[in-house]
Parts: C-alpha cells; sequence; structure tokens
C-alpha cells in the first residue's frame, strides 16, 4: 500500500509551514481572528526551527519590526486580519519605499469598522491599489485552496527578494480556517539563494555604510526615485501576471471570481458544463498585477471564433475586482457582477440565477 | 604638535541642517565619539527617528535605517533579535519616543529588549514647528498650546523615564542635559554607559538628554542653555533614574 503522504492542515497553518520552508526566519503578528491559527504555528515553530517570533504589542510595531528584520538581511513576515492590516498601512508604504522584501498576509473578514470575523474580498481595493500613501504597489497572490496557500510562500518570499518589494497574500477567512489534506514537499525555492543582500544593515565592516532610507529632499530626488519604483512596477506586470482558466476557449459566459469565492465558482461552472452549458472560468492569481493580457487575450481567442462572452464577476464584495474586470475587457464585453459581503456568500443559485436573468439565450444554444 | 581633540572617524565631515545653538549636533558627535572609543563603528546599527534628526543618516557614517515616526524600537527590536551580534540603537525625540511611539517604547522596554536609547528631550516638537510634545512644561508656550501648556487642558509634562523605570526589564535610565560642558562630558559618560550595557548583555538602557531647541524656544542659544539650567531640570531632575 503506498502511504499517503498528506496530512490534514488549515489554510493559516499551511501558510505559516509553507513561510517557514521558504526560509522566512522572522514573524511578528498581533492576534486577530480569522487568523490566528498562523500566528499559534509561528509561536510553535519558528523557534526550533531557527526563527523569531515576536507576539508584537499591536500591528503598527508588528509591521515595523519587519521592517527593522528586513533591513537586517532576513526574510521576514506578518500576518492579520482586516482591521489590523488597515493598521500597517503605513508601514507597508514605508515598505515600499525602501524596497525592503516582505510578506504579508491578510486573512480577509468582514467590514467596515470592526464588521465581524465571516469570510469576506472587501479589502481589495486596499491590497491592490497600494493601500498606504504614496505612488506605490504590492506584489498581491490569492491562494484558492490550502494547498495553493501553502505553494505560494515559496514564490511570495522569491518574488519579494527578487523585487526588493512587498508581497501580500490575500485571503480569507474561508482560506484560512478551512482544512483540506495537502503534502508538504517544498516547492523548489532556488531564488532564495540567489538574492544576495549587499544592501542589508550587518554593520559596516569593510564596506561603506549602508543607509536604508525612503525620504528624498533634494530637488528631483523624490521624482528620481518613483520614476525608478514605477520602472519597477511596470516590470512586474509584464513578466508576473497569472491566471487560471477553465473551458474559456469556447465560453458564451466567463465567471471570474478569485480565492475562497473562486472555489464556489468553480463548482458552479461544472456543474454547468455537465449540463451542456458554456461556462467558463477566469481565477486571476495575482491580484496585482492584474492579469490583464490573459484576460484580453481569452477575449481575442473568442472573438476570433465569433463567440461574444458575458462575463460574470463574482465576489464577496460589493465590486472591487470588478472595476478590474472591466478595465481589462476594456467595452469588449459586456460584464455583470454578483456580489455579496459582510457575512454573506454568493451561492451557486444565485450565480446561476444571475447567469439566467441576463442571458437565458446561452442556455437554450 | 599633539592632536588632542579631532573630528570622531564615525562622523562624517560635513555640515549639519541643524539650526544655531541646537543639541542634535552635540548628541550625534557625543554618540560617533562613544562609537568609536569603543571600537563598533563597524558593528553598530543606527535608527534614525522622525524629526529634527531625521537626517542623522547622512551625518553619522555607519550603517542605518530610517524608521516610521514613533516605531524606531519596534524596527530595532527586529534588528537586535535577527543580528545580536550587532550593536544597535535608537536616537529620538520626545514626540517621537513619547507621543505616537509610547506603545513601542513601553513594550520594547518592557520585553527587556537588549538596546541602547538615546532620548532626546527638546520639550517641542522642532521639526513640525514648535508644536507642543508630551515633555513640554507647564506655562511653556508653543504654536499649539499658544497660552501657555495647562494642566487642566493638556495634562502635564510626560516623564517617560520615570514611567520606564518602573518595568523589570529595563536595566539603566540616566537623565542628562547640555546646559555647560561638564553636563555635557556627564551626557557622554552616560552614552557611553548605555552602550556598554548593551556590549556586556545587560539589557534595555536608555539616556534621556535635556536638548536645546532654542528656534522654537524663541531663545538665543546661551538663553536656551540657561533655560534648561534654571526651569527645565526642576521638572526633569538630572542624574541616575534606575
Ligand atoms: C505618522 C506621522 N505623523 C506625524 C508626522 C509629522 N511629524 C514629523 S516630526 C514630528 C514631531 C517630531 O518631534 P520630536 O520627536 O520631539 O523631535 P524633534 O523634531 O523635536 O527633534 C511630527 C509630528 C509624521 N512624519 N508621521
Ligand atoms: S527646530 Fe529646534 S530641534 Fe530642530 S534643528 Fe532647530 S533648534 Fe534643533
Amino acid at each position: 500500500m503506498v502511504k499517503d503522504k498528506r496530512i490534514l492542515m488549515t489554510g493559516n497553518e499551511a501558510i505559516a509551514e509553507g513561510a517557514i520552508q521558504a526560509g522566512c526566519r522572522f514573524y511578528a503578528g498581533y492576534p486577530i481572528t480569522p487568523q490566528n491559527e498562523l500566528t499559534a504555528y509561528m509561536a510553535k515553530h519558528m523557534p526550533e526551527r531557527d526563527g523569531i517570533f515576536i507576539q508584537a504589542e499591536s500591528e503598527l510595531s508588528a509591521i515595523n519590526m519587519v521592517f527593522g528584520a528586513s533591513a537586517a538581511g532576513v526574510r521576514a513576515m506578518t500576518s492579520s486580519s482586516s482591521p489590523g492590516i488597515s493598521l500597517k498601512q503605513e508601514g507597508i508604504s514605508y515598505l515600499a519605499g525602501t524596497e525592503l522584501p516582505s510578506v504579508i498576509v491578510n486573512m480577509m473578514r468582514g467590514g467596515p469598522g470592526l464588521g465581524n470575523i465571516a469570510p469576506a474580498q472587501s479589502d481589495y481595493f486596499q491590497a491592490t491599489r497600494g493601500g498606504g500613501h504614496g505612488d506605490y504597489h504590492s506584489i498581491v497572490l490569492s491562494p484558492s485552496s490550502v494547498e495553493e496557500a501553502y505553494n505560494f510562500m515559496f514564490l511570495a518570499f522569491d518574488l519579494a527578494d527578487k523585487y526588493r518589494n512587498p508581497v501580500i497574500i490575500l485571503g480569507d477567512g474561508m482560506i484560512g480556517q478551512m482544512m483540506e489534506p495537502l503534502e508538504l514537499t517544498a516547492v523548489s525555492c532556488q531564488l532564495s539563494a540567489e538574492y544576495k543582500k549587499p544592501w542589508a544593515l550587518t554593520g559596516c565592516k569593510a564596506r561603506l555604510p549602508n543607509i536604508i532610507r525612503s525620504l528624498f529632499l533634494a530637488e528631483g530626488a523624490l521624482e528620481e526615485r518613483n520614476l525608478k519604483l514605477q520602472k519597477k512596477y511596470k516590470e512586474i506586470q509584464k513578466a508576473e501576471q497569472r491566471l487560471e482558466e477553465l473551458f474559456s476557449s469556447d465560453a458564451e459566459f466567463i465567471l471570474v471570481a478569485y480565492g475562497g469565492m473562486a472555489r464556489i465558482v468553480k463548482g458552479t461552472v461544472k456543474k454547468l458544463r455537465e449540463k451542456g452549458f458554456r461556462a467558463g472560468l477566469i481565477r486571476p492569481i495575482t491580484l496585482w498585477p492584474f492579469p490583464q493580457a490573459g484576460i484580453t487575450q481569452i477575449l481575442n481567442r473568442l472573438h476570433r471564433k465569433k463567440h461574444l462572452p458575458i462575463f460574470l464577476v463574482v465576489e464577496m464584495s460589493y465590486g472591487q475586482m470588478l472595476e478590474d474586470v472591466k478595465l481589462a475587457v476594456d467595452g469588449k464585453a459586456k460584464v455583470e457582477f454578483l456580489g455579496r459581503a459582510g457575512g454573506g456568500i454568493p451561492t451557486e443559485e444565485e450565480i446561476i440565477n444571475k447567469i439566467r436573468r441576463n442571458g437565458k439565450n446561452l442556455f437554450s444554444s | 604638535m599633539e592632536k588632542i581633540f579631532s573630528r570622531p572617524k564615525s562622523l562624517r565631515n560635513i555640515s549639519t541642517h541643524y539650526c544655531p545653538g541646537c543639541g542634535h549636533g552635540i548628541a550625534h558627535r557625543l554618540i560617533a565619539g562613544v562609537v568609536d572609543e569603543l571600537g563598533i563603528r563597524d558593528k553598530v546599527i543606527a535608527i534614525a527617528p522622525v524629526g529634527c534628526a531625521v537626517l542623522a543618516y547622512d551625518y553619522w557614517d555607519f550603517d542605518c535605517t530610517e524608521a516610521a515616526h514613533g516605531r524606531a524600537l519596534a524596527v530595532a527590536t527586529a534588528i537586535k533579535r535577527v543580528r545580536p551580534q550587532n550593536i544597535v540603537f535608537t536616537y529620538q525625540g520626545d514626540g517621537d519616543l513619547a507621543a505616537i511611539g509610547t506603545n513601542e517604547t513601553i513594550h520594547a522596554a518592557n520585553r527587556g529588549e537588549n538596546l541602547t536609547v538615546i532620548f532626546i528631550n527638546n520639550a517641542v516638537y522642532g521639526m513640525t514647528g514648535g508644536q507642543m510634545a508630551p515633555t513640554t512644561l507647564l506655562g511653556q508656550k508653543t504654536a499649539t498650546s499658544p497660552l501657555g501648556r495647562n494642566a487642566q487642558r493638556e495634562g502635564y509634562p510626560l516623564k517617560i523615564s520615570e514611567v520606564l523605570s518602573q518595568l523589570s526589564g529595563v536595566k539603566y535610565i540616566e537623565r542628562t542635559s547640555f546646559y555647560s560642558p561638564q553636563e555635557i562630558l556627564k551626557a557622554k559618560r552616560a552614552i557611553k554607559l548605555a552602550f556598554q550595557n548593551q556590549i556586556e548583555g545587560i539589557g534595555f538602557s536608555l539616556v534621556e538628554i535635556l536638548s536645546p531647541c532654542p528656534t522654537y524656544w524663541d531663545m538665543s542659544p546661551q538663553k536656551a542653555m540657561e533655560w534648561i539650567a534654571n526651569i527645565m531640570i526642576k521638572e526633569f531632575p538630572l542624574g541616575r533614574i534606575k
């Protein structure tokens, strides 16, 4: 009998384990549901595995500890959920401005305000538009399963080091707290070794002093800095867009969803296919950079076959990613929307109803 | 001829942006001197504040980072934990350390982080134009206490060093000042001890310095020194607190 190497873990724990395996050696966090399992896992495992765990006095402190650890040259991360992530925004802006690699996990919950602890996707704008002050972007990855959450940690730390940029893992309470079996085989993470950090603060032994700063007062210096950052963001947009597509080559309607929501939508799409309806799925994996090129490609392909697909964006929010889909589609197809937040999750039935209402004829073909 | 006084190696040979008579320049120099004397220039990592000393990294000649306003001790905590072999210090004003950053200050102290803190108390917010600081004296006029600080309205000057001295994690706190050459020498000795403590692993050490801000005290540099000697030390008594 072949032994099943898979073990059962929550998304939060899988993220923590993935991070440690990816070489994360510093974690600071402040308790908040629905990500507490992540902090607890780090508290237990980091000290055993040559890492540092600090329960910070606030999210402000935690993100600034990540700033310090990253400045000192190690892979560092923090995690929180929506209200705590709001507190971290100033720190993320500093990380972007100083170009310090860092990973921030947001297990989104309902808002605004204290909201509730139900899964939500209402922090999409905050994550993908910068969130803090200044013209900057974090790279945003959206896992849709426990296994993917684990795997993305290797990618997240590599991208952070490669581009010297904050990377956000944008999950939700569903991804964080559900349990799934997964195999803990470290994805190769060779980049971690590739990225030497000559800029890190280690003491100026046998070299000139290193300075980490985001303050540029000289005439034109900050503009120059910003142009450098913008150039980097362009490179990232070019090289790092990722999406998953399913049945999109002949789809008459394409459902677009990410993260936990995409699980439900994927199930719906498969069911519709079984019934003979030409449904397709686009699941953005990188939310920033948004996989605009992939969507345009899918759309062009369909247009060449004289298909005129309708897009239906489904979110656990009142329409945030919707704006990016509309930008990507650029008026070349109809884009419909279904969203609920604050604890409500769009159901399969609601999704199917939405499709029917907007395109009855699609089903009769 | 023997040279008995020169610029420390850890201080770059450039002029600062500080106002005439400002205490920040003296403090930078003392720290640089201590770093040289202890032979730790290639191990030191400094955290500059947000405040008038925000450009300290342009003046010191060793590894430095900025920190967001008030967060220096969170940044320092992580650097020291990651690199215990390095000597890590923060340099912070009263607004940075005792208003916006009070939480980071108290908790780093309470965790007993093995760090050195140089705390510049000039009783105002210099960088933003002379507003009231937590350390502003009663009656002192500032941009945001135009009638003079009033306890009923604005509360009392915050003696953060005394507050911190209550914490078990804190090993050394001394309040010094810059009002005379003798006092400056005492301040230097205190700074040296605060660094030695870290080298020996003794733990959280903080030196508070009553430092002049002639610009926003609306005084000549000379008068500012006298004000420290005659008025400020009554509210903030000098000497070892812990
Ligand atoms: C989050 C944030 N709030 C406010 C400011 C504006 N600010 C810059 S320095 C400063 C006060 C500095 O005062 P202090 O720490 O006493 O240092 P000093 O300038 O007197 O040396 C303030 C309020 C800022 N940079 N960031
Ligand atoms: S404003 Fe005050 S603290 Fe700031 S440089 Fe001038 S004298 Fe120094």
